[in-house]
């Protein structure tokens, strides 16, 4: 069976659940390899996960001086990797980061690319959702080594153990990769809240806040339910809330098991990073908010009663 | 400095987008067409960096005889001129062959910088600055929220979920930017009838040498198998506030097992 190759996501010590999902997803077309970039002594470590979802091998490229330059030389890895193994397609999970390196992949393979990839088939036919969600389209590669980058979820990880055996793999990095140097990182923390993207429930408030300071109102009730706190580009755009925590197609994409959106008019752009969402609730005091179109539970009315009453009622409920 | 700013014309996002059913590429024909958003703020760097080290800026936009209308609005806000590569067989083309073209007509360019936006609205890539610095061997400073110019030397601040990196490389080099970089001006009256005037240099795949056999939908590395409007989310309960919404919504989650 034709190896397929998966490039790890990992960070602090522990692979990423999405490398999982690639895994699984892989094992439907051919025999998962997991590639791993990383400092030495890094990709044994990760051996144990990646064997449970099916590797049955590990490349291990492990050098310090690939981590010390933006993106190429990871691609550069990749593309090394495939010219040996021929792999019968490559996975890559679609952050900013792996969407870039597919891009430099595919130019160095000349072969197709898909990206933002929601669900794949065992007869290389992905799904894509684009248009901000409106439009679903099935597209397949036609040419070259399918290279397919991956949105988180676009298949439910599952366990399947296989070999992983560890094989090494040299790193030489290209004049052309080392061109951009990572000299610095800095972590801007989102403080005791949940992460957005990982959390099961969002909080969101929107222009109709009103205020910076009044987005406590929206803080306070994704305290009292466990929640992250996102916001409107509007909220953002207003100086109200943080842009990192700016939900829809120029910020961030969540799915959570419950969205809430409070002085949210649902925009276009903000269904875009949401409406994938299981339970959406949306509090507008405009009953003709294109948010209620979406909303499982709509609540006409002024959020500054409404969210903090529900606030009070959850921690009466949480007693 | 020379600075090249890659625009590329979008059907707005904010309106409803579609595929044509015949070949399965973007609608554009009754599509309300804009420059992309990101490359506004691509245009803003350039023109900033152009304040403050001197040089020139051109537009470069690969698209159909209706990107002039963006060429012209981007050219309203201060670039020195523009390139319009236009060819009928560019019709389709997929990320590889936009990257190819894109390549060519850097090539035929003198310039320090190129800057793109880091995304578009519609095919959403967020690839196209990695491939053309994979194209052409020279350094890729993506994803930028803050750009610092030091003679030769280019420093980006790149924008990350959780925060950022420092990222530097000399000269020539690509840069993308996000729209946290800066505000984009609006055009001036001045602006706009100036740009009546700039040069539009328009190239077709033969002016670049690149074959027509080598782009367009006939080419592309993938294809359409089908597509179909998402279906529409089951409608939900919606109640009036009277006093007791926030219990009832609770009461709705915890029916729901939520809370
Ligand atoms: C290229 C592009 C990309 C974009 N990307 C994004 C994106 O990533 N994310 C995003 O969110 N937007 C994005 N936008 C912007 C988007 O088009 C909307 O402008 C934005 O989402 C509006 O935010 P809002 O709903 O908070 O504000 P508004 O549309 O102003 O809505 C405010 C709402 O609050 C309600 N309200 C006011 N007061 C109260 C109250 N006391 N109680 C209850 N309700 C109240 C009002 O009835 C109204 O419906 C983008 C736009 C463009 C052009
Ligand atoms: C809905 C949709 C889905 C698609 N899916 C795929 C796919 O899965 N695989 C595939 O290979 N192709 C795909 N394409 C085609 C591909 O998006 C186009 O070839 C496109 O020109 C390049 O990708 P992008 O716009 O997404 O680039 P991005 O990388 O998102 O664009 C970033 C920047 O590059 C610059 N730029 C991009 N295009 C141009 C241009 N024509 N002229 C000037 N500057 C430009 C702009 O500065 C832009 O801000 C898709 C297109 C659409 C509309």
């Amino acid at each position: 069976m034709a190896e397929v190759l998966v490039l790890v996501e990992h960070v602090d010590g522990a692979v990423k659940k999405i490398t999982t999902e690639l895994l699984t997803a892989a094992r439907q077309l051919g025999e998962p390899s997991a590639v791993v970039v990383g400092a030495p002594g890094t990709a044994a470590g990760y051996a144990d996960t990646l064997k449970e979802f099916g590797a049955a091998k590990i490349y291990a490229a492990e050098s310090d001086e690939a981590l010390t330059y933006l993106v190429a030389p990871k691609s550069d890895i990749l593309a090394s990797i495939a010219g040996s193994a021929s792999p019968a397609a490559i996975l890559i999970a679609a952050t900013a980061e792996g969407k870039e390196i597919a891009g430099r992949l595919a130019v160095k393979l000349e072969s197709g690319l898909l990206y933002d990839v929601v669900g794949l088939g065992a007869d290389g036919v992905a799904t894509q959702a684009i248009f901000a969600g409106q439009v679903i389209v099935k597209s397949q590669v036609t040419s070259g080594t399918p290279i397919y980058v991956l949105k988180g979820g676009a298949v439910d990880a599952e366990a399947a153990p296989a070999a992983g055996e560890l094989v090494e793999a040299s790193v030489s990095l290209s004049e052309a990769a080392t061109k951009a140097k990572i000299l610095d990182r800095v972590v801007e923390s989102s403080g005791s809240r949940p992460e957005l993207t990982d959390a099961n429930i969002v909080v969101s408030g929107g222009r109709g806040v009103g205020s910076a300071d009044n987005f406590k109102v929206v803080e306070d009730l994704a305290d009292s339910l466990g929640a992250a706190v996102g916001a409107s580009r509007a909220a953002v755009d207003s100086g109200f809330y943080p842009h990192q925590f700016q939900v829809g197609q120029t910020g961030k994409t969540v799915s959570p098991q419950l969205y809430v959106a409070l002085g949210i008019s649902g925009a276009i752009q903000h269904r875009a990073g949401m409406q994938t969402s299981k339970t959406i609730v949306a509090v507008n005091k405009d009953p003709e908010a294109p948010i209620f179109e979406l909303a499982d539970f709509g609540v006409v009315g002024d959020l500054f009663a409404v969210a903090p009453q529900a606030a009070e009622e959850v921690r009466k409920r949480k007693g | 400095m020379n600075i090249v700013v890659l625009v590329k014309q979008v059907p707005d996002s904010g309106t409803e987008r579609s595929l044509r059913a015949d070949d399965k590429t973007v609608e554009r024909d009754s599509a309300s067409l804009v420059i992309n958003e990101m490359d506004e703020y691509a245009i803003e760097e350039a023109l900033k960096v152009k304040e403050a080290v001197g040089g020139t800026v051109t537009v470069l936009t690969m698209g159909p005889d209706k990107a002039t209308e963006s060429i012209r609005k981007a050219l309203s806000m201060g670039p020195d001129g523009a390139v319009h590569v236009n060819d009928p067989a560019l019709h389709g083309s997929d990320a590889l062959a936009t990257s190819k073209v894109l390549a060519k007509a850097l090539q035929g360019l003198e310039w320090d910088l190129v800057i793109a936006g880091a995304e578009s609205t519609d095919g959403r890539a967020a690839a196209m600055a990695s491939m053309l610095s994979e194209r052409l061997g020279v350094a890729g400073l993506t994803g930028a929220r803050k750009l610092t110019v030091d003679g030769s030397t280019l420093t980006i601040e790149r924008q990350l979920e959780d925060g950022y990196q420092v990222v530097e490389a000399q000269t020539p080099a690509i840069v993308s930017v996000w729209d946290t970089i800066n505000e984009p001006r609006y055009p001036s009256f001045k602006g706009i009838m100036a740009a009546k005037k700039k040069p539009v240099d328009t190239k077709s795949l033969a002016d670049l040498g690149v074959d027509a056999s080598e782009v367009g939908l006939g080419a592309a590395t993938s294809s359409v198998v089908e597509f179909a409007p998402r279906p529409p989310r089951a409608a939900g309960e919606k109640i009036t506030d009277e006093g007791d919404a926030g219990s009832k919504l609770v009461a709705y989650l915890a029916a729901e097992k939520i809370v």
